[in-house]
């Protein structure tokens, strides 16, 4: 840490506490004994904790989103999959056009994409169907995998695969043996960003749920606008510590800097 | 051969292209459609066309003083997130590994966590029996409440928008020659000559990508808004909401969705111009 001087450690230490400080705070009182939001200093309890996992909206929401979330990451990469080897490895007239469409809901803001959604799903009377929850998660999802599935796919070696076809093997048994071993990495990592984009997605999702397929995110913002009780840090810590979870496990894999900065 | 090399990739990208039809085009057009609907009160949306409604957001002294709010929040953002993050995305490049992966690590990674469990923990720091405000009565100042102002919206902005201005400047930094600065301070630049005119100029891409990011989610932010601005603070994207949700006036709702959406669009144009034009001056 030698190359700054005290002035860029000091200036450092403050974004560090910064991007912290929720965080930290929502740990903190996740675990107060009082029935306001305080930060134990005596006494700790996991009163609130337990108030979560008796909570049957909070727990079906969850389970909700944790469906949702498998579901559209899922086929997301089924989507991503044969786009991505089709925009990666062919040269054809629409090629760009594909490739804006299949990126544009980053560009999109979910706002609007949540009420372009709505107004579909009033008319095509989808309203509250679990089925197009799922759908119009996979929208958001997509570009994730798809980007990492073609960066996975340019950086690899392609001569296994011309090697496999002049064996002998035919061009789905390359692909299931040889292209999709190979850019595993890939997949697994876009698999498991989707999946915690969909599990987090608010903005676009509050206007196409209903109360029967409402998400944790949804949920938990009704729930912070309606009341405000120590239970919302429970929910929110154990949130933290999943993410936690999923980061440290994403980080292991494939290195956290590479799936999230996009560093080869 | 050739006929079927051409009609594979289509065939390829077809779910994908049928999904993103249904699921992205056309919803946005009818929705596009809906915004031209005239509505009535009592009646709900009419089947005639108007323009009444982009009329109305656009002169309604409310609305424009939430599209203005919206831009205010979104710029000010954007230019902390500069001031912040620039400096911090060059002093991280500049640790040593381990600490490196860690700080970028911790930095990132909040980005994972849900915007509403971070807004939450901001509502909590910044309410009138928050730590601040405990901490400013501590000092003799009084109570302060920072929660449900403009100033609290801001401040778990730049949290949640922080992120995505390091990410783009540290890769751009990553680009750089390792022995450019040495190079300037041997012939003479100071530490702050060579990070100004060696350093800045080469990520300059990196930061207006950043902002780029920053302004256009800011602007279309929901969750910190509905959260941390209270009832009275309305930005662009909790106004549709409250159009959808408590006034029932879809096309109104849809017409300002629409110009959120442009707004958007236009920016983006704007920078790949700005890109393009950079990019000339490069090659002479």
């Amino acid at each position: 840490m030698d190359r700054n001087g005290p002035i860029a450690l000091i200036f450092h230490t403050l974004v560090v506490c910064f991007m912290l400080a929720p965080l930290v705070i929502i740990c903190l009182v996740a675990f107060t004994p009082d029935s306001t939001l305080t930060i134990p200093t005596t006494e700790f309890s996991l009163r609130w904790f337990k108030a979560v996992f008796v909570h049957p909206d909070f727990m079906a929401s969850f389970y909700n989103s944790l469906w949702l979330a498998t579901l559209a990451a899922t086929i997301a990469v089924l989507i991503s999959l044969p786009a991505g080897i089709a925009i990666s490895r062919y040269e054809f007239p629409g090629r760009g056009f594909l490739n804006g469409l299949f990126l544009s809901p980053l560009i999109i803001p979910h706002l609007v994409l949540g009420v372009a959604l709505l107004r579909l799903f009033t008319l095509i009377g989808a309203t509250g169907s679990f089925g197009w929850l799922v759908a119009s998660h996979v929208v958001v999802v997509t570009p994730y995998v798809l980007r990492l599935v073609m960066a996975a796919l340019t950086g690899i070696d392609r001569n296994a695969e011309q090697a496999a076809l002049t064996l002998g093997a035919g061009p789905l048994t390359v692909f299931r043996r040889i292209t999709v071993p190979m850019i595993l990495p890939g997949i697994t990592g876009g698999w498991l960003l989707a999946f915690i984009n969909s599990f987090d997605e608010l903005t676009m999702s509050i206007f196409v749920t209903s109360p029967q397929t409402v998400t944790l995110p949804v949920r938990m913002y009704m729930y912070a606008t309606e009341s405000i009780d120590p239970m919302m840090a429970a929910v929110s810590a154990l949130m933290i510590a999943l993410t936690g979870i999923a980061m440290l496990v994403l980080d292991r894999a494939f290195g956290l800097d590479r799936i999230l900065v996009g560093q080869k | 051969m050739t006929a079927q090399t051409s009609s594979t990739p289509w065939f390829l990208s077809f779910p994908g292209l049928i999904f993103f039809l249904g699921m992205v085009v056309l919803p946005l057009t009818l929705t596009a459609v809906l915004s031209f609907h005239a509505y009535d009160f009592n009646i709900g949306v009419l089947d005639s066309y108007t323009l009444s409604n982009y009329t109305t957001v656009l002169s309604d002294p409310y609305f424009l003083s939430i599209f203005l709010r919206t831009l205010r929040i979104a710029l000010i953002t954007t230019v902390l997130c500069i001031v912040i993050g620039v400096p911090e995305a060059y002093i991280l490049s500049r640790m040593w590994n381990p600490w490196r992966s860690i700080f970028l690590l911790v930095i990132i990674g909040p980005l994972l966590v849900s915007v509403v469990v971070r807004s939450f923990g901001w509502s909590m720091l910044l309410g009138s029996t928050g730590l601040i405000s405990k901490a400013s009565i501590m000092l003799g100042l009084g109570p302060v409440r920072i929660l449900y102002s403009e100033a609290a919206i801001v401040i778990a902005l730049v949290h949640v928008m922080l992120p995505f201005m390091i990410i783009p400047v540290w890769t751009a930094i990553q680009k750089l020659d390792p022995g450019l600065e040495p190079a300037a301070w041997s012939l003479g630049a100071s530490r702050f000559t060579a990070v100004r005119r060696i350093i800045l100029p080469q990520i300059s891409l990196g930061v207006l990508s950043g902002s780029l990011i920053v302004f256009g989610l800011s602007a279309s932010s929901f969750a910190i808004p509905g959260l941390l601005g209270g009832r009275r603070l309305k930005m662009a994207a909790t106004v549709v909401y409250d159009e959808y949700m408590h006034e029932l006036n879809w096309p109104l709702g849809a017409a300002i969705a629409f110009i959120v959406l442009v707004a958007n669009l236009l920016i983006m144009l704007a920078y790949n111009r700005m890109i393009e034009a950079k990019a000339r001056k490069v090659l002479g």
